[in-house]
């Protein structure tokens, strides 16, 4: 599906990649991770054809650079940091619908799904959105079309817990006929969402590895906390995980979508001087 | 095709939105309006009266304005989408970069010519309400000056935008080409050159590779046809082209100009990193 051979880039007298070689099958959800400056975004602009560079890269056999239209056609991106686009939100979906060949409505339809009405907002400039709507806007663009390859940088970080755990749901849909490239500098962020984990150093693979695949991108656990004492800092965690408060602050209830688990033990580690009791139960 | 065109309505789209836009209106529909209301149409300079004066003006103050206003605008939105970022996002959608880079120039081009010509138009429809005799042959030769004049700036904008990898220093080329412009339309200068022992057909040839001083002879030549102001070059200039020849030269150099550097600044773009 995606071939990476040798893959090298050089900015000035920086190699920012080393001869990267990877071969990325149909159905592979890779997390690619490394600190910052390892080099993610530039293989990630390697293969929209945006950077030229030493080495081949194909996707479907074809060159991304040569064969714009057709490959990027393919292709859904997110980036990590939303472009400061002036034009309003309509313009771009249109815009994009446009050129990906996709109906607007439907683009609308996976923001809806996501939280946001974009009715309401569509003449809004995209820039002066809220962080979490701009990904919104851009993730619906990226779902919104037939991508056989989902390219994603930080795709979940702006979103709120209902959110993520909708855009989960919309992965799982996908993952048997997409191939998704999932890049972030911390691990526990993705790992529930991939089988392969792609490590990148200086510019190197330093760990090419295959996960356990036993987390279902859309399994739901429901979740029961019970605390010491109410804590106002505790309290605002759970209600922002959209946890309902059974009497006091001390007895809580609530879902935790399954890819998020990781995150949600992070979460409640912070606070595990007050917790009593913790249970989670995979519906 | 269309994905051309969609990069064209876009950009129109955005820059319709932009501040520079609204400035950029209102500085030539201004400049019309201060010329009806100061009575540019009642004077009379080397026989011309009524409308011609007026556009003659209006040329001249076009002349001085619209190329700095074009290069600055257009490097600061192609080059400033490019350092925010911009770039990384939109040329990730499947749009060929032939069709991006031209439908960019068409969308600008309709935008920047608009405005220049509108106000003409404007300043027409006024002079008939008025009952003020409209020169049509002036009004149509000037029209063609000012989108050859729009082309050329815009061309070479484009191509600065392509080879400059930050705003700050595609301004900074942009003011610099201008600047470069304005001292080759120097006749004191073009004097000295000569005085130092450059030939004479070198320091005109110099002055008509300049697209600047190419519109000022033209715009000149249509009230002194003989280019008496211009003093010993006029008779270079007349037997190499003619009245005439010279007036096609005007129109079509300046194009060619343009479409040349968009097009290698295209070469720049397509064979460079994107964003």
């Amino acid at each position: 599906m995606i071939r990476f051979q040798n893959v090298s880039k050089t900015f000035k007298r920086a190699r920012v990649l080393d001869g990267i070689d990877l071969d990325i099958g149909l159905g592979e959800r890779i997390a690619l991770i490394g600190s910052n400056g390892a080099g993610k975004t530039t293989l990630i602009r390697c293969l929209l054809g945006e950077y030229v560079h030493d080495g081949e890269v194909r996707i479907e056999g074809r060159d991304p650079r040569r064969n714009r239209t057709e490959v990027l056609g393919r292709i859904g991106f997110v980036p990590q940091l939303p472009p400061p686009l002036k034009m309003p939100v309509g313009r771009l979906i249109d815009f994009s619908a446009a050129l990906c060949g996709t109906d607007p409505a439907h683009i609308n339809a996976i923001a809806g799904c996501l939280g946001l009405d974009v009715a309401p907002i569509a003449d809004r400039q995209f820039v002066r959105l809220s962080g979490g709507m701009k990904q919104k806007i851009l993730i619906a663009i990226a779902l919104g079309r037939e991508a056989k390859v989902l390219v994603m940088d930080e795709p979940a970080a702006n979103l709120d817990p209902e959110a993520r755990k909708i855009f989960f749901e919309l992965l799982a849909d996908r993952q048997d006929q997409a191939t998704m490239l999932i890049s972030s500098h911390r691990l526990d962020e993705v790992s529930a969402l991939v089988n392969r984990v792609v490590e990148l150093d200086m510019g190197k693979v330093v760990l090419d590895d295959q996960v356990a695949d036993d987390v279902s991108l859309s399994s739901v656990l429901a979740c029961r906390v019970t605390v010491k004492r109410a804590e106002p800092a505790l309290t605002k965690a759970l209600t922002h995980w959209t946890f309902r408060d059974l009497g006091g602050g001390i007895e809580w209830e609530g879902e935790i979508p399954g890819p998020d688990r990781l995150r949600f033990v992070g979460m409640l580690s912070r606070y595990v001087a007050l917790v009593d009791h913790v249970s989670l139960t995979e519906r | 095709m269309n994905q051309l065109w969609l990069t064209a309505k876009l950009d129109i789209a955005e820059t319709l939105r932009a501040r520079w836009f609204h400035i950029y209106t209102l500085v030539f529909g201004g400049v019309v309006a201060l010329l009806f209301v100061f009575g540019l149409t009642e004077s009379r300079v080397l026989g011309f009266i009524g409308l011609s004066r007026l556009l003659v003006t209006y040329i001249q103050l076009t002349m001085a304005i619209l190329p700095i206003f074009v290069l600055i605008t257009t490097v600061r939105s192609v080059a400033g989408d490019r350092e925010a970022g911009v770039f990384e996002y939109l040329l990730s959608l499947p749009v060929s970069l032939a069709a991006w880079f031209w439908g960019k120039i068409v969308g600008r081009y309709i935008v920047i010519f608009a405005p220049v010509f509108l106000a003409m138009v404007a300043a027409v429809v006024i002079a008939v309400f008025m009952g003020v005799e409209v020169p049509w042959d002036m009004f149509g030769y000037y029209t063609a000056l000012l989108a050859a004049m729009s082309a050329c700036f815009l061309g070479l904008g484009m191509l600065i935008s392509a080879l400059t990898r930050s705003t700050d220093m595609a301004q900074g080329a942009a003011f610099l080409l201008w600047l470069t412009l304005l001292l080759f339309l120097d006749l004191i200068l073009l004097g000295l050159m000569i005085q130092g022992k450059v030939a004479p057909e070198v320091a005109v040839g110099i002055a008509l590779a300049n697209p600047l001083q190419v519109f000022r002879t033209a715009a000149l030549a249509l009230f002194d046809p003989q280019l008496i102001v211009l003093g010993p070059s006029a008779y270079l200039i007349l037997d190499t082209f003619g009245v005439m020849g010279y007036k096609i030269f005007a129109l079509v150099y300046p194009c060619v100009l343009g479409l040349l550097s968009a097009a290698a600044g295209y070469q720049v773009f397509r064979r460079g990193d994107l964003p």
